[in-house]
């Protein structure tokens, strides 16, 4: 029983570091979108406001496929292993 | 609205040249000095009632646990209909301190607008015209000049997204990193982002579906829901990683002056965690003014950049 508990627990653990893999994405993409903005910014200096807002737009977009990871963690840190604990405690009957 | 526009218009009315006594007896008489003085701080007094009566709610009715915990959001009433999930309202912490943070908004602006004259007088007329300016330019130059009247909407989500995520400095629990509320803001958004869309016809958006080829329909369907799916996992992913994150740092750094401080012979034990003091501030510098500022501003551009992409297509 302690067993069992302990593999769901640490596969949880491995799921959630697995799924903040997708976190790579997100800052290879932004880096790039800032360095291009930085770039545009340097070409033409009287065009930083709406450069500066672009960027932070498309910044946010290139984040949610980041976000998707960090809730998918969240929930397997906080919420699966109570809820799959609960449930192997039922099927055993205790 | 502006100044600059009365200038032209109607120069009676700006107080230059010689209606200066015109001016004086047209406005003075209208609202009583001493009115004029006292509405003010009566609505200042209330945001910060508000305030406190947010604080007040945290300190009385949630309970704190032992030590640092993560949780959600507490639960204060609930039907007891648990069998049910269309009967089994629930009122939460996130909840209230929504409609409080809404209260506070209005006495704000009542606050800002209390005895405002034609002639711009105070401080609090000049920053609420500032305010009122810049939403409507932002809207202008976004959506359009056609879509002036979305000003108010745009201006009073991107409010009640920021003064939500800022509640979490005076210690309320944020509303927004309660997936409820933003999803409930995003659905808002979302029937917006149709209505435009369908302003074409209802038979041309269904058509839309299809549109390259008609295998395609499935993931039309996912793409369309993706949106405020999208939009709900930004804001309140956002600010929830900012509150574990602080709440993580902050443990850590109770356990760190715990090992740093510990040896001291006779104090040691009981040594408060001084570490805990200013450094999490840092952070909140980022994750609590930035943050905040970034995801409402965010969340009303995307809102308006899609309502005014859904109206041209």
């Amino acid at each position: 029983m302690e067993l069992a508990i302990a593999i769901i627990l640490g596969a949880c653990a491995l799921g959630a570091g697995t799924a903040m893999i997708a976190g790579i994405g997100p800052g290879i993409g932004e880096g790039y979108a800032v360095g291009k903005a930085c770039e545009a910014i340097a070409r033409q200096p009287e065009s930083r406001s709406p450069v500066t807002t672009t960027m932070l737009m498309g910044c946010a977009v290139a984040e949610t496929t980041g976000l998707y990871a960090l809730i998918i963690a969240i929930l397997l840190i906080f919420v699966a292993p109570g809820l799959m604990v609960n449930r192997l405690l039922d099927a055993v009957g205790r | 609205m502006t100044t600059t526009g009365s200038n032209a218009s109607a120069p009676s009315l700006d107080g230059t040249g010689t209606d200066r006594n015109a001016t004086a007896s047209l406005h003075q008489p209208a609202v009583p000095a001493h009115r004029r003085s006292v509405m003010p701080w009566v609505w200042l007094c209330a945001m910060i009632l508000t305030l406190l009566c947010g604080m007040a709610i945290k300190v009385l009715f949630v309970d704190s646990g032992e030590g640092i915990s993560i949780s959600g959001a507490t639960i204060f009433w609930d039907s007891g209909l648990s069998g049910n999930s269309f009967l089994n309202l629930t009122v939460t912490e996130s909840q209230v301190n929504s409609v409080l943070v809404i209260l506070f908004i209005f006495f704000l602006c009542r606050f800002l607008t209390a005895g405002m004259s034609v002639r711009p007088g105070g401080a609090r007329q000049i920053v609420a015209e500032w305010l009122v300016e810049k939403a409507s330019g932002l809207v202008e130059s976004n959506m359009g000049p056609a879509y002036y009247r979305f000003a108010p909407f745009i201006a009073g989500m991107m409010a009640l997204s920021l003064f939500s995520s800022l509640s979490s400095l005076v210690g309320m629990y944020a509303p927004t990193s309660d997936i409820n509320i933003v999803g409930g803001w995003a659905v808002v958004s979302f029937v917006l982002i149709i209505r435009s869309k369908m302003r074409a016809g209802v038979g041309n958006y269904l058509k839309g579906f299809t549109q390259p080829i008609w295998v395609l329909t499935p993931f039309n369907v996912i793409g369309e829901v993706a949106t405020p799916v999208s939009m709900t996992f930004r804001h309140y992913g956002n600010v929830l990683s900012g509150a574990v994150i602080s709440t993580m740092l902050y443990a850590a750094l109770g356990a760190l002056s715990g090992l740093v401080f510990g040896w001291i012979p006779v104090i040691g034990d009981a040594f408060p965690p001084v570490l805990q003091i200013g450094i999490p501030g840092i952070l909140s510098l980022y994750f609590d003014l930035f943050s905040s500022g970034l995801q409402a501003f965010i969340f009303a551009m995307l809102t308006m950049l899609y309502v005014a992409s859904g109206s041209e297509s």
